[in-house]
């Protein structure tokens, strides 16, 4: 794509990036890499930039200066929304956001891996693969019950899986997942963590959460931000024992 | 006729008083028999005869020579064919004697009035203006000596030097220093220094009418003069040119504020709340109707009031349309809130009714609102002439803003509104009533909508689609000011003003204003908030 | 929630009204003796046309405010833009029974002491020619303007104002008479279309069809779009932006299409107009007008089309009695109307009736309720 794109087998490299609105650094020289098929856990306080590296990722802001490079050749600070989408980066948001007026079914169909121009999907037919893949995903997050019902009559936990099962249907490699775990029960806490461990054997998961249990039960590789930059990265126990993390994060 | 200055009485003064008494009576006493022979002349009834006689009289300084000019202009002067004695016929009909003064009983029938040519007319204007220069009225003396400016007549030149010396008004001796200029400046005769003195004076006074002037250097001068003239046209067009942009400014300014009033109340409504409210305008004309009203009972009731009928006016309308406001939030608003685009229509409906109600109460033609006193005529700043309202509707507009910022910032009523604003059920659960600050809020941008309406007043026709010429330019101007930011809605209005005035002289109003509009379009596509818009993650669309 | 199918059983029945009126109300005013109690006054047919051109100019509206959530005030300005394509082509043909009788020059302009015609009036004279400027006048400016505005991804109220600004800047242009479009009076005293003179029976009676016939097929156009995977990306965007983004949507195209189609439909709108009522003026880009349709488009039923056409047909027939009847009330009538749809009526007459007997006759199974439109709900706060 572009001439001087550092080297990097890493799927997703974030190499010095700084986000700045009005003078407040939401993002101060963040570096961090992500395998292929890495599960990545990011933890940290309100504020440390969480959401704001999912923003630069897929390309909602554009960074101040630093580069986000996607599978050693995309450069997502100069791409769109959209094309960073059909590229492989899925994401989930903090809030549910699904198409409440839809069908579950519809949601999906609307978030399979398709030609996305708009003429094609004009002329745009319904297909027996379609159908089948649809099934399948279905299936996976337990939705296949709710199939015609519309997005706006699932409950909360429902949402937060409608919204993964759209998220697999893209085929993306890589997925940003914004507190997964928010306002669910134990059990559907416990479940959402087997079905992203689960995807994570063949693709990559950025998963922020503020449940330490979660994240345990996650068991990865866990990275702690601080005011826009990388404050400890390891295994948990290692970075909770981290004195700075304790004293900004965790607490004593 | 001669000014007579007053001395403070004391021995040295009197002294001078006596020695300028003998100086000025000499003069006084030659001065009767020229008037008295020049007034001969009027008889031979011959137009260059009369010239000489109009010119002698005008010379002499005798008291009736104003009267004798005057009645010549206007065909009352008369001669008596048998012995060739001049009457002035009054306009009342009633004779007098042109030497004396005294009445005189005498036959209209046995008098012919001198006659009248273009030349003549000429002489009878210069002269008029070589008298008045020296009448003890200051303005008369002002006109006297534009007017002799304005004719550049030769033959003034004595009487205007006469005059300058006695002169000690230093603005009218400027003036008669110009018209000295001009003469000495056209006039084949003069020398070259007295020119250049010309031309630095001219240069001086640098309006259109010194340049006209000035263009009118013989061919003949020196090569030094004309580049001197040269100059002096150059430098006071640089200086007009730089006059007018200041003045378009200005009235872009005048402009500017217009549009801040009209747009100040919306920048609460839609920047702090986020409301649109389409019957804005219509508040504005509230406050408009409101003043016509008042001026109504002050005129059939307590005239002598109207001079404050835009005092009483500004309170009330306040009033009004603030409970128009805090009505149509209570009933209507309320329900929408969330929905701007629904918010939209209803309230273009509001404004349908309203303006239909007012139209059924007051009629749908325009009603007369008058200026205070203290409002009309027009002052002279540095060359540009300025109307007294535009010039309060600036102030008054960078007064309500203030306020209001002053409000906003300081006040209980600011602080809630701020509270609620940025953070609806943390300020509930704070104990404030949300629902009254959105009211009082929405009242409170009503009420400066009716405010900006007595203004408006002033200066546009007061009809029931008042409103409607004023709401796409507010939305704009909050719009490109950047939605939530009142400063920004100051800047906004006053770029739009001012930007709009400057694009008036090359493009004319009507494509000014086009420009404008597709410029702020494509404004808004670039900065889809606006000048100064809030930045972050948090401003979500 | 909308049915996948494009005819679905309201839009069936509406179709069959339209065609119908299409054949019956010419061949009433034509063929029966004006004395008939079934006989369409002459008077009455380009006013009922005139009806069918505002239905289908709410159509154009529901489209893109309905489906996509782009509130346009400024959709009289394509609508006008039609109007005066087609008003252009009448002029041409009016060729020398002007009152100058000039051979090449319309009357305002010769009027106006212009020399020559300007180069934008060439080829007007074939009809043609004008047809495609019908659709590519409104269409182009719909295309550049949405390129912008989307690309920037200017929304909601924002874009409501800039769609008021551009239709109030083509307001102030067309009342210019330098820009040869007749200023203030506007194109007027047309003769002829396609060689029939516009005031007569018969050609008012095709009129009436083609305007029928546009409304029909512009409706199952419509239909077609939002029954299609794209109508569910529009709905996707007009509900949830971001995550339409998200999953890779360019959203600005989406808009950039369902926008330049409707102004088209609008142009359509306006051109079939323009010869029913005898006149195009500067008045057609006024900001109120625009301001007008969505309402209709409000009382019918926002997001169901043939609500929209319906509240069209509805409010007009309405404004229509109440001028003649009690003009000082017709403002607060339409006022009232504004308020009481967007608080009481939120999803419109059709809506509210389709949804009341959608429930009645399905309530054993609420979660099937996909037959048509229970009408969206309106997009939520931003």
């Amino acid at each position: 794509m572009t001439t001087s794109l550092p080297v990097t087998t890493a799927l997703l490299y974030l190499n010095g990036v700084s986000v700045v609105f009005d003078g407040f650094r939401a993002l101060n020289n963040l570096s961090l890499a992500i395998g292929r098929a890495e599960m990545r856990a990011i933890i940290g306080p309100n504020g440390a930039g969480k959401t704001t590296m999912m923003d630069v990722i897929t390309g909602k802001t554009r960074p101040s200066e630093g580069d986000a490079i996607f599978a050693g050749r995309h450069d997502l600070t100069r791409l769109d929304e959209a094309s960073i989408a059909q590229l492989g980066i899925g994401r989930k948001f903090q809030t549910p956001t699904v198409f409440e007026m839809h069908t579950v079914e519809d949601n999906i169909r609307l978030s399979l891996k398709a030609d996305r121009r708009t003429l094609p999907t004009l002329f745009a037919r319904k297909t027996a693969a379609e159908r089948e893949r649809i099934d399948a995903l279905l299936e996976r997050v337990r939705l296949k019950d709710q199939r015609r019902r519309p997005a706006s009559e699932l409950s909360h936990g429902q949402k937060q899986w409608l919204e993964i099962g759209m998220l697999l249907a893209q085929e993306p490699q890589l997925l940003l997942v914004d507190e997964p775990a928010a306002g669910m029960t134990d059990q559907e806490t416990a479940d959402t963590a087997d079905l992203l461990r689960e995807i994570a054997e063949t693709r990559a998961v950025v998963v922020v959460e503020h449940d330490m249990t979660f994240v345990r039960d996650l068991g990865v590789k866990v990275t702690c931000l601080h005011e826009g930059s990388v404050l400890a990265e390891g295994p948990l126990d290692q970075v909770s024992a981290d004195e700075r993390v304790v004293e900004v994060y965790l607490g004593r | 006729m001669v000014p007579r200055p007053e001395y403070p009485v004391r021995p040295v003064a009197l002294l001078i008083a006596f020695v300028l008494g003998v100086l000025l009576l000499a003069p006084a006493v030659a001065r009767a028999d020229a008037y008295t022979d020049a007034l001969a002349r009027f008889a031979a009834d011959s137009f260059s005869e009369t010239e000489a006689a109009i010119d002698g009289v005008a010379a002499s300084g005798h008291p009736l020579a104003a009267d004798v000019v005057g009645a010549v202009r206007e065909g009352r002067l008369m001669v008596r064919a048998a012995d060739k004695a001049v009457f002035i016929r009054d306009p009342d009909g009633s004779f007098r004697d042109a030497g004396t003064g005294s009445p005189a009983a005498v036959q209209g029938a046995d008098l012919k009035p001198v006659r009248l040519n273009n030349r003549v007319r000429r002489a009878v204007e210069a002269a008029m203006g070589t008298l008045t220069l020296r009448s003890p009225d200051r303005a008369r003396r002002a006109a006297a000596a534009a007017a002799v400016f304005k004719s550049r007549d030769a033959s003034a030149l004595p009487a205007l030097e006469a005059a300058l010396a006695a002169e000690t008004d230093p603005a009218i001796r400027r003036q008669m220093q110009e018209a000295r200029a001009a003469i000495l400046l056209t006039r084949p005769e003069a020398t070259p220094d007295q020119r250049a003195e010309a031309i630095t004076v001219l240069r001086a006074r640098g309006d259109q009418e010194a340049v006209a002037v000035l263009r009118n250097l013989p061919a003949d001068a020196p090569p030094a003069i004309r580049a001197m003239a040269g100059d002096a046209i150059t430098a006071i067009e640089n200086r007009i040119a730089l006059l007018r942009n200041v003045q378009n400014v200005v009235y872009g300014i005048s402009l500017g504020s217009v549009l801040l009033l009209s747009a100040i109340g919306l920048a609460v409504t839609f920047g702090v709340m986020g409301v649109i409210n389409m019957a804005h305008g219509e508040m504005v004309m509230l406050g408009a109707y409101t003043t016509f009203v008042v001026q109504e009972v002050i005129r059939s009731h307590a005239p002598w009031l109207f001079d404050s009928s835009l005092f009483i006016a500004l309170p009330l309308a306040f009033l009004v349309a603030g409970a128009v406001g805090v009505l149509i939030e209570r009933s209507v608003i309320r329900f929408l809130y969330g929905r701007p685009l629904e918010t939209l229509l209803a309230t273009w409906g509001i404004s349908l009714i309203l303006q239909q109600a007012v139209r059924t109460v007051f009629g749908a033609n325009n009603r007369e609102v008058g200026n205070p006193g203290w409002m009309s005529g027009s002052f002279d700043l540095l060359g540009l002439t300025l109307t007294w309202n535009r010039l309060v509707i600036i102030v008054f507009a960078l007064v309500v803003f203030a306020a209001l910022l002053v409000s906003l910032k300081r006040t209980a009523l600011g602080l809630q509104i701020r509270a609620v604003t940025q953070n609806r059920r943390m300020a509930g659960a704070m104990g404030i009533r949300t629902d009254w600050v959105d009211a009082l809020t929405f009242g409170l941008g009503s009420g400066i909508a009716g405010i900006a309406g007595v203004a408006l007043s002033q200066i546009d026709n007061v009809s029931p689609n008042l409103g409607q010429g004023y709401i796409i330019d507010s939305f704009l101007v909050v719009v490109f000011g950047g939605v939530g930011n009142l400063w920004g809605t100051l800047v906004g209005a006053m770029s739009i003003g001012i930007a709009n005035k400057l694009l008036e002289p090359f493009a004319g109003a009507v494509l000014g204003k086009i420009i404008l509009l597709v410029a702020i379009i494509l404004f808004i596509q670039k900065r889809p908030r606006g000048l100064f818009a809030l930045k972050g993650r948090f401003v979500e669309g | 929630m909308t049915s996948d199918r494009v005819f679905n059983r309201t839009t069936i029945v509406f179709l069959a009204i339209v065609l119908a009126a299409a054949l019956l109300v010419p061949a009433s005013n034509l063929l029966l003796p004006p004395g008939s109690p079934l006989h369409v006054p002459d008077y009455m047919m380009p006013l009922l046309g005139k009806y069918l051109c505002y239905a289908l100019l709410a159509v154009s509206v529901d489209l893109i405010w309905g489906y996509a959530g782009i509130l346009s005030l400024g959709h009289g300005a394509f609508f006008a833009l039609g109007g005066y394509a087609m008003g252009m082509y009448l002029m041409r043909q009016i060729g020398t029974r002007g009152v100058y009788a000039n051979p090449v020059l319309p009357d305002f302009m010769v009027f106006l002491n212009w020399k020559e015609l300007p180069w934008y009036w060439w080829g007007f004279d074939h009809f043609p020619f004008a047809a495609l400027m019908v659709v590519l006048a409104p269409g182009l400016l719909a295309f550049v303007f949405g390129w912008l505005a989307f690309r920037s991804r200017v929304t909601g109220v924002y874009l409501s104002i800039i769609t008021q600004a551009m239709t109030y800047a083509l307001l102030l242009a067309f009342f210019r008479n330098d820009m040869g479009f007749g200023g203030n009076n506007g194109l007027t005293d047309f003769k002829d279309i396609l060689g029939f003179p516009v005031q007569a029976p018969g050609t008012r009676a095709a009129l009436f069809a083609a305007s029928a016939l546009a409304l029909a097929l512009g409706l199952l156009a419509c239909r077609a779009i939002v029954t299609s995977k794209l109508g569910k990306v529009l709905v996707a965007i007009r509900d949830a932006e971001s995550r339409t983004r998200f999953i890779g949507y360019r959203v600005e195209h989406y808009k950039l299409f369902v926008w330049v189609v409707s102004a088209v439909l609008a142009g359509i709108a306006g051109a079939l107009y323009v010869p029913q009522v005898g006149i195009i003026n500067p008045s057609e880009f006024a900001p109120a007008n625009s301001i007008e349709t969505v309402i209709w488009v409000a009382v019918g039923g926002r997001g169901t089309l043939v609500g929209a056409a319906l509240g069209a047909l509805t409010v007009n027939a309405g404004k229509t009695w109440f001028t003649g009847v009690l003009p000082e009330l017709w403002l607060f009538a339409l006022g009232a109307l504004f308020v009481v749809v967007t608080l009481f009526l939120p999803k419109g007459i059709l809506g509210t009736f389709l949804e009341a007997w959608g429930f009645r006759r399905k309530r054993p199974a609420p979660e099937i309720i996909d037959e048509d439109g229970v009408a969206s709900k309106p997009a939520a706060a931003e």
